[in-house]
């Protein structure tokens, strides 16, 4: 029997971190102190805590190490599994007190979330399918297996569950429309295609609970009378789809999956195709191009691919997270997930919470929690306690909303009201050393590269609007560039066909709409109040700090400073091309900028 | 004049082997990014006579071939390096201070975005976003991911490969 588990989690994050290193490292220790058959090692998908990987959990006393290292191993083993003592300085320190947790339950990070799509990452072997049955999974397959399809897609319906790859579109509408359609062959479509730059909840459920999406495209293939299914998955998460294609294997050996499932009447097929690199191919219809071997551009709808979708056919595209949802809804019922969330936005939403925010990572909120709750108690406040500036939602479609805003409860509908949107649910916090015009610029200069170039608005209108964006963040900026933006992002959201043209204007609007005084400070007096763009600073040498090291003058490309060794030196402004170097070089901390 | 099926065959090149990767893939549906991606990951990029040979035996114009594969950011038509360098633009990364960890690759490899070293050693890529955000900065280098970086780290990791 074994005595003690111990987790230790192989998300992209942490083996990046080196948990594979301290995998080995364990599995060495435990032989030389022959404790092999006492203590089971579990590799464990994604605990969303990224930033203190890699993560180290030691069952049954729930002890959750993290930060932990090769070189740690040994003395986890004498002192924890050995002598039965907690090894304090690898817990997690409270950021306020300073003292160590030691489970994970208590941990601020964790003790706010509601993790229900989630519900299995971290806690299981994602590559052992045995881990999953036990957890209940596949429990909600066998029960759609004796319900009518109209059955499944009511219970769907009623429990208020939309879409969580950004629209929001009812989950069990969309399946009604495929169920409706009555034809001879209909495709389930899962779009793992997450390209929003900030955003990887999907990957984490890829990675960490795969068994949860197949279970969930099998129920809706089983509502809308589908028989194959087609992953669509970006070919930069290798990890994901490793796991996917194992996970798909298992499940056909234990006939979850494949012909006839649990001795029914019932056969479903799960392919996976690699995504190739284009951002659009998230949008449906160029998905579903994709798929069929072409160039991933949009076409108009309708006709809704419930209608006519992959190879014509009637299609019901869903998203990672919203199928990983539907068999727990199946399983405990709509009504109880109605008890989640707000009037209009039922259950949980997974972010990505990045940025210049204390904890990094994943987390999985009921809606309707506020953004001050998510940023302050879940993310710890800001880095090195710089003052909160914005907050950025829903990638290069979402919009920046400032720190008036922070008690807005995230639901679809707010955000919404706000400018932003849901979007998948990337996060990213922002201090007050972010330039929110260099931000617009960033986001466009993404949107107007994964333009895929059909709507002339967005290929033209996108390229426009950052190229003046770039002039003013040299400080080439001009008084009428703020009205003309205003313009362009109107005529790129009204003329597009698809989502990335409709939502590529929204960082720019809504940095517009809540930060204008930052556009005009560029514009009007050629600054940069958070002293990012660099064309716009003036550099000068404190002369208390300055060793007269001659480090900077080295690096000078314009030969701008000059001094005697040994004395403080002095930047020319006038020579000066602001290229930042210098500050790089200076070991000192002397060179600064105003 | 040419047909579908005969091909302007190219002197040194091996079609054999390009024959043995479409074997699975003859009178399918939606084949052709799989079939570009399984080119690649046998040469390393997409050279033109596999293009050509793709395309008559799988009767699809070979302009089709070229718009699909110039159309994902995946698919390359010249060679690339044995390593691969992927360095994240995404948004946590850029607000965590990548442009000057690109900046210090880029000046160390001498190479520009997507421009290969001429030792063929390394490529060097900006990808949109490597979805390890709780790392940022990060790159990739192959299938390994650096993450927490800054620009003095650099040198020691190329120095891995």
């Amino acid at each position: 029997m074994q005595e003690k588990h111990i987790l230790i989690c192989a998300g992209t994050g942490c083996i990046s971190s080196g948990s594979m290193q301290v995998y080995e490292a364990l599995k060495k220790e435990l032989q030389k102190q022959r404790l092999e058959s006492k203590v089971r090692i579990i590799l464990s998908g994604c605990h969303g805590f990224c930033e203190k990987g890699p993560i180290f959990i030691v069952y049954p006393e729930d002890i959750f190490y993290c930060g932990v290292s090769a070189e740690d191993v040994p003395a986890l083993v004498t002192e924890h599994l050995l002598q039965g003592k907690i090894v304090e300085r690898l817990l997690y320190k409270d950021a306020q007190t300073g003292e160590g947790i030691t489970s994970h339950a208590e941990i601020p990070f964790y003790s706010k979330q509601k993790r229900l799509a989630l519900r299995n990452c971290g806690v299981i072997d994602p590559e052992n399918i045995d881990e999953y049955i036990m957890r209940g999974v596949y429990q909600g397959l066998e029960r759609v297996l004796r319900m009518e399809p109209q059955e499944i897609i009511n219970e769907v319906k009623g429990s208020g569950l939309r879409g969580r790859g950004g629209a929001g579109f009812p989950t069990g509408m969309k399946w009604e429309f495929a169920y409706h359609n009555r034809q001879d062959k209909k495709y389930v479509v899962c779009n793992a295609d997450e390209g929003d730059p900030g955003a990887f909840m999907d990957r984490s459920v890829l990675e960490g609970d795969p068994h949860a999406v197949l279970e969930g495209i099998m129920i809706a293939g089983r509502a809308i009378g589908s028989d194959e299914a087609y992953i669509y998955v970006r070919a930069e998460y290798p990890l994901a789809i490793r796991r996917l294609r194992t996970a798909i294997a298992q499940a056909e050996a234990y006939r979850v999956a494949g012909e006839n499932i649990l001795g029914s009447e019932f056969n479903f097929k799960i392919n996976i195709k690699e995504g190739a690199g284009a951002f659009v191919c998230g949008e449906e219809t160029a998905l579903l191009a994709s798929i069929e071997g072409a160039r991933g551009m949009p076409r108009p709808r309708p006709p809704f691919p419930a209608f006519k979708g992959l190879w014509e056919k009637p299609t019901c595209i869903n998203n990672v997270e919203t199928l990983a949802n539907v068999p727990l809804i199946i399983r405990k019922g709509s009504a109880w997930y109605t008890t989640i969330g707000t009037e209009g936005s039922k259950g949980t939403k997974i972010f990505a919470l990045t940025g210049k925010v204390n904890n990094t990572g994943l987390c999985e909120v009921p809606m309707g929690i506020t953004l001050r709750e998510i940023i302050f108690d879940i993310g710890g406040g800001l880095q090195g306690g710089k003052k909160f500036k914005a907050v950025q939602i829903g990638g290069p479609s979402g919009g920046c909303i400032p720190e008036s805003l922070l008690d807005l409860p995230v639901d679809y509908d707010s955000l919404h009201s706000a400018g932003a949107m849901m979007g998948s649910g990337g996060m990213v916090v922002m201090d007050e050393g972010t330039c929110m015009v260099d931000l617009a610029r960033y986001f466009l200069a993404f949107t107007q590269s994964e333009s895929c170039g059909k709507c002339t608005p967005c290929r033209e209108g996108t390229k426009r609007m950052l190229e003046i964006l770039e002039r003013i963040t040299q400080g080439k900026g001009k008084a009428e560039d703020i009205p003309r933006l205003e313009r362009l992002a109107l005529a790129v959201k009204d003329g597009s066909l698809c989502g990335l043209g409709q939502t590529a204007p929204n960082p720019v609007l809504t940095t517009l709409r809540y930060f204008r005084d930052e556009y005009e400070a560029h514009i009007l007096e050629h600054r940069c109040p958070a002293g990012q763009c660099s064309a716009l600073l003036t550099y000068y040498i404190d002369a208390e700090l300055c060793t007269g090291c001659r480090a900077c003058t080295r690096v000078c490309p314009a030969e701008a400073i000059t001094g005697e060794k040994k004395e403080p030196h002095v930047i020319d402004e006038e020579k000066c091309i602001s290229c930042g170097n210098c500050v790089e070089r200076c070991k000192f901390d002397a060179i600064k900028t105003k | 004049m040419q047909t579908t099926t005969v091909v302007a065959k190219t002197m040194d090149f091996d079609y054999e082997q390009v024959e043995k990767l479409l074997q699975e893939f003859v009178g399918k549906k939606g084949v052709v990014v799989p079939v570009l991606q399984k080119i690649q990951h046998e040469f390393g990029y997409l050279p033109r006579p596999a293009l050509e040979y793709m395309a008559a035996r799988l009767r699809i114009p070979v302009s089709r071939v070229y718009g699909v594969a110039t159309f994902y950011a995946q698919f390359h038509l010249q060679p690339r390096g044995k390593n691969i360098i992927r360095v994240c633009r995404g948004t946590a990364c850029h607000v965590r201070g990548v442009t000057k960890v690109a900046e210090k690759t880029k000046e160390l490899l001498g190479v520009g975005v997507g421009e290969t070293t001429a030792d063929l050693k390394f490529t060097y890529e900006e990808v949109a976003c490597i979805g390890a955000c709780g790392l940022a900065p990060v790159m990739m280098v192959n299938e390994q991911t650096f993450g927490k970086l800054a620009p003095e780290k650099v040198q020691a990791i190329l120095k891995k490969f």
